[in-house]
């Protein structure tokens, strides 16, 4: 474990950038920091491979003062991703990544085969060994950048914005694969963003820091979206917290009406059937069960459903698979107001309404107040 | 008679090429006169250039330096240091290389200082040596403008290792001062066309080397 223990740092200037920060960073998880610029959090990060040396206070790993070892084996020991990925580019990209496998004495055989087999664990493809970074896009840079760090299979990787410069698109790539990567190899990460949903998306652990370099809250993701310490920490979050904190209630417990859906090839009775009481629309599937679009039972003739007619059913979302906030944004942007559930195929599960959605919310954030809150109290760890 | 004359002249004349005062004997006097100035160039901005820029100081106190040195007008320092020391090697060398040291130290203070400084802080995270984020991370980077300002030093000794002959020594600035001083106009002409040659060969081997030693990497994104 990384203790920051009462960590101070102050600039022969006066400027203080870290104030009396107390952290425990659990092992084997990401703990994010985030705050707007000016609140310490880079140099929270480089105090902990001592690119930046703290004032006051002490930085403990595994209990031991990071200050007992030479300050080179300390760092050869952390993966450090940086936001531009900061690649050698006079060297290939198989030898950018082999270069702390380099520096500790391995052969170059071993190093170069140690970095063809990261590239293959970040995602990229083997053809880009004899490249030089230039030939690469700011996303594969960077995934060469979280190769580097983890070639010496470091225990703690230390992330400065890594994926700060790419465009949103890649940076989900980027954050779905770093996840993917924490759950095969549970490292020790820190990781320092200003961006809220990325805190809220990778993070096991969230530390808030404001401005001048003192700790406004560290908690879990869902606890700091249910529960901000204070103001601060709120308008940090943003406006639609209550919104993003559904991401973390599953859809599972939704009640996924199927009357209302009907195959392409259904009978007038069945349509009479369907379009009942229960929804004014009903949803027309293609024989392979896929969600193809909805109609007012009254518009539609059997046997000669025109496909071109029906109105777009949007993207459904996966049921049990997808949070509540998923299902929400479906049938929010479904032109009936109901969203359209699928099982992992991508065939028809069910339809379910605003209202159900809502319902389910309510019980949610109940149930939320009610059990969980002794495991989050657990999980919590504010030191002030 | 044209300059072109003066030229096919100097160098069809067989008396030219045998002999103490031979083209062969002359040239390799002046390369090794030029080669000799050039390291004892390289030996001192070098280091200091890579060492200066990778801490980022003294900036203010090189361009000081290396203006003062480029004030120094080359012939009138060739005076004094032989009027001082006498004849001899040492009074030409001291004015070739106060000439070149300064294109040599003052690109390679840019160079170092210029490198992209994200890498060198992932060398610093990744716990590399302070020596090798300098020679395997700055430097590698650095090395087309390092080669580029080799190269100017290298083609102004080239060209001013003539002053060599004012003081009795060889190289091919013997047929330009004999030549004047005999009014001996295709020498001068073959002499100063040799030196150009020198020159334009000097670009060349320097272009060939920076293509040697520049990683790909480098050459394409720079």
């Amino acid at each position: 474990m990384i203790r920051i223990d009462s960590v101070t740092k102050r600039y022969p200037d006066g400027t203080v950038a870290v104030d009396r920060l107390s952290l425990d960073i659990p092992d084997r998880s990401i703990t994010v920091l985030v705050g707007p610029s000016g609140c310490g959090k880079t140099t929270t990060l480089r105090m902990i491979n001592r690119m930046v040396e703290p004032s006051e206070g002490a930085i403990l790993i595994d209990g031991v003062d990071s200050r007992q070892q030479p300050v080179n084996t300390l760092r050869r020991g952390m993966g450090y991703v940086i936001q531009n990925a900061g690649l050698f580019q006079h060297r290939t990209i198989v030898d950018n990544i082999a270069t702390v496998p380099r520096m500790l004495g391995w052969s170059k055989d071993k190093a170069r085969a140690r970095a063809r087999e990261l590239m293959e664990r970040v995602g990229l493809d083997a053809s880009f060994a004899k490249r030089y970074p230039y030939q690469l896009s700011g996303g594969q840079q960077q995934r060469v950048g979280v190769a580097r760090a983890l070639a010496a299979d470091p225990p703690v990787l230390l992330m400065d914005e890594p994926f700060s410069a790419v465009d949103p698109v890649v940076r989900k790539g980027l954050q779905d694969e770093l996840l993917r990567i924490q759950a095969e190899l549970g490292k020790t990460i820190v990781f320092v963003t200003h961006d809220i949903d990325e805190a809220v998306k990778l993070g096991t652990m969230v530390a808030v820091l404001r401005t001048g370099g003192r700790l406004a809250q560290f908690a879990p993701p869902a606890e700091l979206l249910s529960d901000p310490a204070d103001a601060f920490v709120e308008d940090f979050l943003g406006a639609d917290r209550g919104i993003r904190r559904l991401s973390f209630f599953s859809s599972a417990g939704l009640e996924l009406l199927t009357a209302p859906v009907v195959a392409i090839d259904a009978t007038a009775e069945q349509i009479a059937a369907r379009g009942a009481a229960e929804s004014p629309y009903v949803l027309v599937t293609g024989l392979d069960g896929r969600p193809l679009g909805w109609s007012e039972p009254d518009r539609l003739t059997a046997g000669q459903i025109d496909v071109g007619r029906l109105l777009a059913c949007g993207r459904p979302f996966v049921a049990g698979q997808d949070s509540l906030r998923a299902a929400l944004d479906c049938a929010v942007l479904s032109p009936t107001g109901w969203a359209v559930a699928v099982d992992h195929e991508g065939r028809a599960a069910g339809v379910v309404s605003q209202d159900s959605i809502a319902e389910a919310i309510r019980g949610a954030h109940a149930a939320g107040r009610e059990e969980p809150k002794t495991i989050k109290a657990g999980a919590r760890k504010v030191i002030r | 008679m044209n300059v072109l004359n003066f030229v096919s002249a100097f160098f069809s004349d067989s008396a030219h090429w045998h002999g103490y005062d031979g083209i062969p004997t002359r040239l390799w006097e002046h390369v090794q006169y030029s080669l000799e100035a050039l390291a004892l160039a390289a030996a001192i901005g070098l280091p200091v250039g890579l060492v200066t820029g990778h801490y980022g100081r003294g900036g203010n106190v090189l361009s000081l330096f290396a203006t003062a040195a480029r004030a120094l007008p080359t012939f009138g320092l060739l005076v004094v240091t032989t009027i001082v020391l006498g004849f001899g090697m040492l009074p030409v060398m001291i004015p070739l290389v106060i000439l070149a040291v300064p294109p040599i130290l003052v690109t390679t203070y840019e160079a170092v200082r210029s490198v992209d400084p994200s890498p060198v802080d992932a060398a610093r995270g990744m716990g590399m040596r302070e020596a090798d984020v300098l020679l395997r991370v700055e430097l590698p980077v650095a090395l087309p403008l390092i080669f580029g300002g080799l190269r100017s030093a290298a083609i102004q000794i080239v060209s001013t290792a003539t002053i060599a002959a004012y003081v009795s020594l060889g190289g091919l600035g013997r047929y330009i001062v004999d030549g004047l001083y005999q009014h001996d106009y295709e020498k001068v002409v073959g002499g100063a066309a040799l030196v150009a040659g020198l020159a334009l060969v000097t670009l060349a081997l320097f272009w060939a080397a920076a293509k040697a030693a520049v990683s790909p990497g480098v050459r394409r994104s720079t």
